[in-house]
């Protein structure tokens, strides 16, 4: 592992770190996701346009150029965010209120650039879907964790307004704490932030105990490794 | 002329890339041409739905029977023959709305503005019936601290509807405050500032329609003969 082939330079190990990518990616959507309905459509909207950039690019990969590929690219995703902001409003018009913004805010995702960019555009099309699919619903999920404790500690209800996703989801609110002021921080962005690096710290925690302590040592983190580094020196 | 042949390829080059380039422009194009005709009925739909749905809450629908989205007039701050119009605070023109019931003024919806926020601008429509009552007050837009100032806003709070039925005959020039200040209307626990700012906001738009009655309690009818 250690010759030089397999060196890469400190660049080549950050451009490769797509959980780290992912980390950054999350941040625009870290503001509004302080409700489980929120992140849900947020998510979803994401996740839609991840797999239709992706399927799209990987169609056409063959009509990309080099020095076009980054301008074609950037132009299908934001015509496919400006397409679901659309839809949004006409099906969903009070959720898309509610996430203002943030809808062409998607369009800014990293993830959605480097998943198009560096698999989709050099994969078949079933694969660059399902790349896109998985990485989209990781992402959904990771909001969703996010949106549903900000929510029960911000508010202490759950699955409150799902109504404006599912028009038969009125009564899915459920109050679970019935405390007169709760956690304010947990709906401010700030508490977002805090609340992702708890969680990012749990999963460090996890991959520690799970991997044997002699090859936490002898083995750095290799290109594509799906451990979100935070902390230490990347070398 | 050694590299002509090189120029050549790059000339062409860029004829290509720039062709390719202008394809999938027009591709994208064409995409969200359809997508809008697709969505462009729905939305519109939406936006009036939702516009009906705020009015109906500051005027009830038993204080009106004509179509309040379509009864809306300008309420422009700087260019305007309205008397006092800075009572309403707004930054921009925005609409108001006029109430007919049966044949007669019935009331009018005001849009109000105050700058005297926690966290910024805050937009307010205020329902006010014939007579000088308030039927209703909701906030439009507010950037207020989550959980404090934000009880403002009736999905957090009922507080909003404290100013219902109350009006300048009911309540004297010096009561339109806070409690803390000497007035007659709550604050939070933890937010004054909030709250201070929509009562000094709701008492302007009371004045406001104080000074305007006549031009504002009028028809349709009446409005196409002045």
């Amino acid at each position: 592992m250690s010759s030089p082939a397999y060196r890469m330079s400190t660049n080549d190990r950050l451009r490769h770190n797509h959980s780290g990518f992912m980390l950054l990616a999350l941040c625009p959507l870290l503001a509004v996701s302080n409700s489980v309905v929120k992140s849900l459509g947020l998510g979803l909207v994401t996740l839609a346009v991840l797999a239709g950039s992706s399927l799209l690019v990987s169609l056409l990969r063959h009509q990309l150029s080099q020095a076009t590929r980054l301008l074609i690219i950037v132009t299908l995703i934001a015509a496919l965010t400006s397409c679901a902001e659309l839809l949004l409003q006409a099906y969903t018009f009070k959720l898309y209120q509610s996430l203002g913004l943030f809808v062409p805010l998607i369009a800014t995702n990293y993830m959605l650039f480097d998943r198009a960019d560096n698999f989709a555009s050099t994969h078949l099309p079933l694969p660059a879907l399902l790349d896109a699919t998985m990485k989209g619903a990781a992402l959904m999920l990771l909001l969703l964790v996010l949106g549903a404790i900000r929510e029960v500690l911000g508010t202490g209800a759950l699955f409150a307004n799902m109504d404006q996703l599912l028009p038969d989801a009125a009564s899915w609110k459920v109050q679970l704490l019935h405390n007169p002021s709760p956690f304010l921080l947990a709906s401010v962005p700030a508490g977002a932030f805090l609340l992702l690096g708890f969680l990012i710290a749990l999963k460090n925690m996890i991959d520690k105990y799970q991997t044997p302590v002699s090859s936490v040592v002898a083995v750095e983190p290799v290109a594509g490794s799906r451990r979100v580094r935070v902390t230490g020196k990347i070398v | 002329m050694s590299n002509a042949p090189a120029s050549k390829g790059f000339v062409k080059a860029m004829i290509h890339n720039s062709l390719r380039l202008a394809a999938f422009a027009l591709g994208s194009a064409i995409l969200l041409v359809f997508a809008d005709n697709l969505t462009k009925d729905q939305i519109a739909h939406q936006r009036l739905e939702s516009r009906r749905q705020l009015l109906n809450q500051v005027l009830p629908p038993s204080l009106h029977d004509n179509d309040l989205p379509g009864a809306g007039f300008q309420l422009d701050p700087v260019n305007t023959d309205f008397s006092q119009i800075s009572l309403l605070g707004l930054s921009a023109p925005r609409s108001g709305y006029r109430a007919n019931l049966k044949g007669t003024a019935s009331g009018v919806v005001l849009p109000l503005e105050t700058s005297e926020g926690y966290g910024g601008p805050i937009v307010l429509m205020i329902g006010i019936a014939a007579d000088g009552r308030i039927t209703g007050v909701r906030v439009v837009e507010h950037s207020e601290t989550p959980g404090l100032g934000s009880q403002i806003d009736i999905e957090q709070s009922q507080w909003i509807d404290g100013f219902n039925q109350h009006s300048l005959a009911d309540t004297p020039a010096g009561k339109w405050r806070v409690k803390l200040d000497g007035g007659n209307f709550d604050q939070f626990v933890g937010a004054t500032i909030t709250p201070r700012a929509v009562v000094g906001a709701v008492n302007g738009a009371l004045l406001f329609f104080e000074a305007n009655k006549s031009v504002l309690l009028t028809t349709a009818d009446q409005q196409r003969a002045l």
